[in-house]
């Protein structure tokens, strides 16, 4: 069975349908990215799968349990399922080690030097031990969303959701954050990506899936998408992205 | 014409009951305000017009007529407080009102993404205020709450009316004894500016103390 099944999602904005039905499931340690052109439901999509957004109606199964189910548990459900934001989303006021803590203390109900340790290992996995006693104000952005990474993967969550983690970046900032996240793919975590970094989709990606217009246009392992789109419009964008980024690897 | 320093107890005495209802009241309206605030931010419809309608209430109608109510009013209705809890509570309800305002104003300045990231790791509403929300936004209140503080020291001084001796009450009094109203007055008003000077300074350390770079300035995430 899949770790995560999304079935048949429907969402509107004031009476405008961004997700008009999509489906498409995740297997344990797979990586796949989400692409399409801006405003056509890739950040509703990964909103709706948490229920920071709820759908309107579709339903969603995590492990086997329905995310979509109105008595579910849905704040354990979350705390299974780690977010990672285009705008960072740092705790303000908290250091960099306690924005990676106060997850497994609060939620989780660990006790303070465990979450400690932990929060220093997961620093430390995306290299940041030595920023722990820092404010998100004194980072970088590239360091700011490794933090924010750092803080998804001290949940131990069963999948990463990232919502185009480098977009807000400046360019010489992407490649340590991309860093962190193919090595987090080939460590075996499982992600579902919404990114326009098409080096990381071919390298990293298990499958593409290419989103327009609030539908998934068109699925399919990196090989395929980009050699041999079947789809007229996957074709179009993919070779407008080539335009605007370049090749990134 | 000098001032008769044989009345310095009485009004160190005054002095003492004026801070006593300043920091009672001040502590009631910091826990009135943060429910009231909370409700107007986070508590949907059913929760947010009565709270809105107590703070117009409060913010639209005289301090004194309030004062006067709880002291002389309540008892027509079998409600009798002593002076000093008449005074506290009538000040008390009224700086809620107050604080609510700077403190939604607070909450709402905390950026939407931090409610966000706090809900997306499995965090309930309440874990999220009490963690992540409200602490961003005591410290973005302070500059504005301090103005509250100073405010209600000075204000305390109308509980005079309502027989409590007070800074101004012993004041009052001591001014009817000797009919040196200007020295008398002076005196009083010195001792309220030196406390407002105590108290500004203190406000300006807390403020430091709880700084964290990035938070109440005008930056980024």
């Amino acid at each position: 069975m899949s770790l995560l099944i999304v079935k048949d999602i429907h969402k509107a904005y004031g009476g405008i349908e961004v997700l008009k039905g999509v489906s498409f499931s995740l297997e344990q340690g797979e990586t796949k990215v989400v692409i399409g052109p801006s405003g056509t439901g890739k950040s509703t999509l990964l909103r709706c799968i948490n229920r920071l957004s709820p759908p309107d109606s579709g339903h969603v199964w995590l492990d086997g349990v329905e995310v979509t189910d109105p008595k579910a548990n849905i704040n354990a459900l979350r705390a299974e399922m780690g977010f990672v934001f285009q705008s960072f989303n740092l705790f303000s006021h908290l250091t960099a080690l306690r924005n990676v803590r106060i997850g497994p203390i609060k939620v989780k109900g660990m006790n303070k030097d465990a979450a400690t340790k932990l929060a220093m290992e997961e620093l430390e996995r995306v290299g940041l031990s030595d920023r722990a006693d820092a404010y998100p104000a004194q980072l970088s952005g590239g360091q700011k969303q490794r933090v924010s990474i750092a803080r998804a993967l001290a949940m131990s969550p069963k999948l990463i959701l990232f919502d185009e983690p480098t977009s807000a970046l400046d360019p010489e900032l992407i490649g340590e954050v991309l860093t962190v996240m193919i090595n987090l793919a080939k460590e075996g975590m499982t992600m579902l990506v919404v990114t326009h970094e098409m080096g990381f989709a071919r390298s990293v990606a298990d499958e593409i899936i290419f989103m327009e217009n609030g539908v998934i246009v068109e699925q399919g392992t990196p090989g395929e998408m980009f050699s041999n789109p079947k789809n007229k419009r996957t074709g179009e964008f993919l070779h407008k992205i080539n335009e605007l980024y370049g090749e990134t690897d | 014409m000098a001032f008769d320093w044989a009345w310095l107890p009485l009004l160190a005495h005054g002095l003492i009951l004026t801070l006593e209802i300043t920091v009672t009241c001040i502590a009631f309206g910091i826990a009135v305000g943060i429910v009231l605030a909370l409700m107007r931010v986070y508590g949907g419809k059913w929760l947010s017009i009565p709270a809105s309608i107590y703070i117009q209430i409060f913010r639209g109608t005289p301090l004194l007529v309030q004062l006067l109510m709880v002291y002389y009013g309540l008892p027509s209705w079998g409600i009798s407080l002593s002076a000093f809890t008449s005074g506290v509570l009538a000040l008390g309800l009224n700086t809620a009102a107050y604080q609510a305002e700077y403190f939604r104003g607070a909450i709402q300045a905390v950026k939407s993404g931090q409610l966000l990231a706090a809900r997306s790791m499995g965090m309930n509403m309440v874990q999220a205020a009490r963690y992540i929300v409200l602490p961003q936004a005591f410290r973005i209140v302070i500059p504005s709450w301090s103005n509250e503080l100073i405010l209600m020291l000075k204000y305390s001084s109308i509980v005079f009316s309502i027989t409590l001796l007070d800074l101004m009450g012993v004041g009052k009094r001591i001014a009817s004894h000797n009919f040196r109203y200007f020295e008398v007055y002076i005196v009083v008003a010195l001792f309220y500016l030196a406390l407002v000077f105590i108290i500004t300074q203190l406000l300006r350390l807390l403020e430091k103390r709880v700084h964290i770079p990035g938070l109440g300035e005008t930056a980024e995430s």
